[in-house]
């Protein structure tokens, strides 16, 4: 499966490929080496970028690098074209001249630009450079890469707890409406009883805590009919997926709810750890921890047995319910952490969340070589499954295929990649 | 690895020849290329003098040869007739023609002497009648070869007598038959000639004349084998299981039963007398409806197998397959189930501790695996017998019941198995095992136990006296009442 999501990010890059403009710091050093190469004497400068984060770091960059080489950096500018018209005025005022305009890339093309150098020919004597533009894939862009892992985050969570159930040889229905129940009753418990926009972040965290033990409870309950009552886990977490949806829409009137802190947004938008979404640095987290739990503990070892043969595992003296009440329990509450993550997101909770995620999150374990006959899987196998799917939506959003028509391609892909997984095992044979 | 290195097998009609080997000999192996389930890498196929290829499994069928596997074909949710005809009903059009199937089907089972009704659900019959409604569809199909692998395997006393009877029958018929199995008194019995292969090779051919016991399992296991049970000598101790007035439905009424140190006990019976079934109410695997359980003196409730283990109950089951073994599990990992307690720290298992200490296993006991690591599907029954023994050395446990301990494993193992129960046994551990062969019952235990209908009928201590004739008048009830 490895191969597929490798053949995928592959296949996309070489069919975004396209020229880039660098911005911000990197743009700034590919420009400074520019002018070193272009100019032997120093000389006087104008900075000119975009206003917002990367054209000021771009400016301040080049401020720097310029400024300890020697150049006089006679303005900075950022801001749209009257600013850069502004300050040329101003740069040329009387005598005085520039040598240099260093600048993003759009500035070097304005009509406004021309139209000055035209007018003042001491302007049109001054030089103006850009970075060099560079081929690059978007789809291979860190700012993609990152968009790609924060989309799949919820799922990716979501799908360790499935893949658990899966190995057990059930299936866990319910978590597409438990994304929806945990994400209402969480910004619900924050609007009521924490003082909404207000909330401290202790509160929030005791809200968000508390919806994900509340669906781990949910979970607990599928988990009881399939362990005690041998209700088969399609029905048991059926049951759920409906009970969940209709209890978020109970307690949300149908509406969102959205009377939250700003600072609500921190795990669904932050990024603390060296731009990592804190999302997809949770998402890593839970995946190393999920690994250990299933090839190194006496929990994961009899999640496996269970699944392969739940009589032979209980005549071993496996806890065969037990482990059955957990693991439903677990995907209960990693639905509820990934209705707390999309809530996040939004900034805000809404019963509409999470519909046909249990799906997707499905199709990522499959895809990702857990059997659903139970009892063969491995965790980062659905990780690379989720990253699949991921990577399929978004090289479809950067190539601009209708999202009706993603659908359809996002079945057949699945279905090709399994069918491929398969004849691998099988040694490339049609039928065993 | 070579399943099968050129292997001659030739078939007469009318004849039974009997298949011979160990558990892993290449016998399935060969019976799979007979049914094209398999494709040989060499060699030729001929039936009546024609050189046949199989591609798949209704090419052999086409051609004539029906293979009877101990897991049936079988719809569990069709009738006998649907069973039979499956493939191949008469119809107009897509429109079974019902009246004919049902008569072809009530001929058929007259031929056979089945007492089969053909609207009768396959799941509802006896595993003797299943293997009738086998035996049914073959004919229907013009079989004139008839591969059987184990079929007595599952049947009791009376139906393995009908079998006899019905192969005796279809070879008067013409009709050529391959008999595969591990018992030999029925090779005796049954067979104009045998094949005894070892290693995926043949390794010899014995004429009705020379069909003698010893010479057969000298030829299997490759050595000569004064004994088909090992020597012993013991002196029961004190008791160590106690069971009194166990009870569960109709299949266990009553049963009381002592185990005592270095103690075999016997557990016999036909099958379905309830020997089983009592087995798992002493391992928690069912709960008891009434009765005490008692070990070393202390009452022990087992409401599950776990309560049974940690008390030092266990139990070797029948079905190492369903029930024993988590095949999709590593044999190292199979053998640490029971075991994690002691392979680890804080719920964080260590596995070399585990791999070192089935290795040990592994040289003591000489289960032949390719690693720690190999799948425990891949293993011969007895290497998975062994397995299973291994799994409950580890956890030292102090009653072992041995439930058909050597059903389907082959001569050379069997011999080992009783070996490590006579040293348990020796070592002041409790045994009962349960066991249909009667001669495994005198040749290994020292006090026997009878079951019938689920009741203890009958009680002796294995000496002189106790004949496989007077076990099985108590375990059919004949002489009733002694």
């Amino acid at each position: 499966m490895l191969g597929v999501l490798v053949g995928l990010c592959v296949f996309f890059s070489f069919i975004t490929f396209e020229e880039q403009q660098p911005v911000g710091k990197s743009g700034a050093e590919r420009l400074v080496e520019t002018i070193e190469a272009e100019f032997s004497d120093l000389g006087s400068v104008i900075l000119v970028g975009r206003n917002g984060d990367e054209g000021r770091a771009f400016t301040e960059s080049l401020n720097q690098r310029l400024g300890k080489d020697g150049w006089e950096v006679r303005a900075m500018v950022n801001g749209g074209p009257p600013d850069l018209a502004k300050a040329l005025r101003e740069a040329f005022e009387g005598n005085s001249t520039v040598s240099l305009m260093a600048c993003e890339q759009a500035f070097s093309q304005l009509p406004l630009l021309e139209t000055m150098r035209k007018a003042n020919p001491a302007i049109a004597e001054m030089r103006v450079l850009y970075p060099k533009p560079y081929g690059w894939p978007n789809f291979l862009k860190t700012s993609n890469l990152l968009n790609v892992a924060n989309q799949i985050a919820v799922i990716a969570i979501i799908a360790i707890g499935m893949t658990l159930v899966i190995v057990t040889a059930g299936i866990d229905l319910s978590v597409g409406s438990l994304i929806a129940f945990s994400a209402v009753l969480a910004t619900w418990m924050i609007r009521e009883w924490m003082g909404g926009p207000e909330a401290t972040a202790l509160g929030m965290f005791v809200g968000c805590l508390l919806a994900i033990l509340v669906c781990g409870g949910l979970g607990l309950f599928s988990g009881s009919m399939v362990a005690f009552f041998g209700v088969p886990p399609f029905v048991a977490s059926l049951g759920m997926m409906m009970v969940a949806s209709g209890l978020a829409y109970m307690l949300s009137g149908g509406l969102s709810i959205y009377q939250l802190p700003e600072s609500f947004d921190w795990l669904g938008r932050g990024d603390d750890l060296a731009g990592i979404p804190n999302a997809v640095v949770l998402m890593i987290l839970l995946y190393f921890l999920a690994h250990l739990l299933m090839s190194r503990t006496i929990a994961g070892r009899y999640v496996y047995a269970v699944g392969g043969n739940s009589e032979a595992a209980r005549l071993s003296g496996v806890p065969v319910k037990r482990i059955l009440l957990w693991v439903y329990a677990g995907s209960g509450a990693l639905a509820g952490l990934g209705g707390i993550v999309m809530a996040s997101q939004f900034r805000s909770g809404d019963p509409k969340y999470g519909l046909m995620y249990e799906l997707y999150v499905i199709a990522a374990v499959v895809v990702g070589g857990t059997s659903l006959s139970g009892g063969r899987g491995k965790v980062f196998g659905t990780l690379i499954g989720a990253f699949i799917i991921a990577v399929i939506q978004n090289g479809m959003n950067l190539t601009g295929v209708q999202s009706y028509t993603q659908k359809v391609v996002l079945g057949l892909v699945l279905l090709a990649a399994v069918l491929l997984d398969m004849l691998k095992k099988r040694g490339w044979k049609l039928s065993s | 690895m070579h399943a099968l290195k050129g292997v001659d097998f030739d078939l007469n009609g009318g004849e039974c020849v009997a298949l011979l080997g160990e558990n892993g000999a290449g016998k399935s192996t060969l019976i799979k290329v007979l049914g094209g389930a398999h494709q040989p890498d060499g060699g030729s196929l001929e039936i009546d003098g024609q050189p046949m290829v199989f591609e798949k499994p209704t090419d052999s069928l086409d051609a004539g040869i029906a293979i009877i596997y101990q897991e049936f074909n079988l719809v569990p949710g069709l009738s006998v007739a649907e069973n039979v005809f499956l493939g191949m009903e008469p119809n107009d059009f897509g429109w079974v023609r019902m009246s004919e199937q049902k008569r072809r089907v009530e001929d058929t089972c007259k031929r056979i002497g089945a007492n089969l009704s053909p609207s009768a659900l396959c799941e509802d019959l006896t595993v003797a009648e299943r293997q009738l409604v086998e035996i049914a569809k073959a004919l229907v199909r013009d079989a004139r070869v008839l591969v059987m692998d184990e079929p007595s395997a599952a049947l009791t006393k009376k139906e393995v007598e009908q079998l006899y009877l019905l192969v005796d029958d279809l070879k008067s018929k013409g009709i050529g038959i391959v008999y595969v199995s591990h018992r030999l008194e029925e090779v005796e019995r049954l067979a104009d000639r045998a094949v005894v292969m070892r290693d995926g090779e043949r390794v010899g051919e014995l004429g009705r004349e020379e069909l003698d016991r010893r010479r057969i399992i000298e030829l299997m296991v490759g050595r000569s084998m004064d004994q088909e049970f090992p020597a012993h000598r013991r002196q029961p101790g004190e008791v160590r299981l106690r069971a009194h007035g166990l009870s569960r439905g109709d299949k266990v009424r009553k049963v009381s039963l002592e185990v005592r140190a270095g103690e075999i006990v016997a557990l016999t019976g036909l099958v379905g007398a309830g020997r089983t079934e009592t087995a798992r109410l002493l391992f928690g695997a069912d709960e008891r409806e009434s009765g005490e359980i008692e070990l070393d003196g202390n009452s022990l409730s087992l409401r599950t197998p776990r309560d049974a283990i940690e008390a030092g109950v266990c139990l070797l089951t029948e079905d190492r397959k369903d029930q024993g073994l988590v095949l999709g599990l590593s044999v190292r990992e199979n053998f640490g189930l029971p075991n994690l307690e002691s392979f680890s720290r804080r719920g964080w298992i260590d596995e070399r501790r585990e791999g070192q200490s089935f290795s040990g296993y592994v040289d003591k006991i000489m289960i032949k695996v390719s690693g720690p690591n190999q799948s425990a599907g891949q293993l011969s029954g007895g290497n998975q017998q062994k397995v299973v023994l291994a799994k409950w050395l580890e956890r030292n446990a102090e009653i072992l019941i041995f439930d058909e301990p050597t059903r389907g494993i082959d001569v050379g193992a069997k011999y080992e198995i009783y070996q490590w129960m006579n040293q348990l046994a020796d070592q002041g551990k409790g045994i009962l095992m349960i066991s249909s062969e009667l001669p495994e019952v005198l040749g290994m235990s020292d006090r026997i136990l009878v079951m019938k209908e689920g009741e203890l009928v009958g009680e002796v201590s294995n000496g002189n006296e106790v004949t496989q004739e007077s076990l099985m008048a108590m375990a059919i009830g004949a002489n009733s009442g002694n």
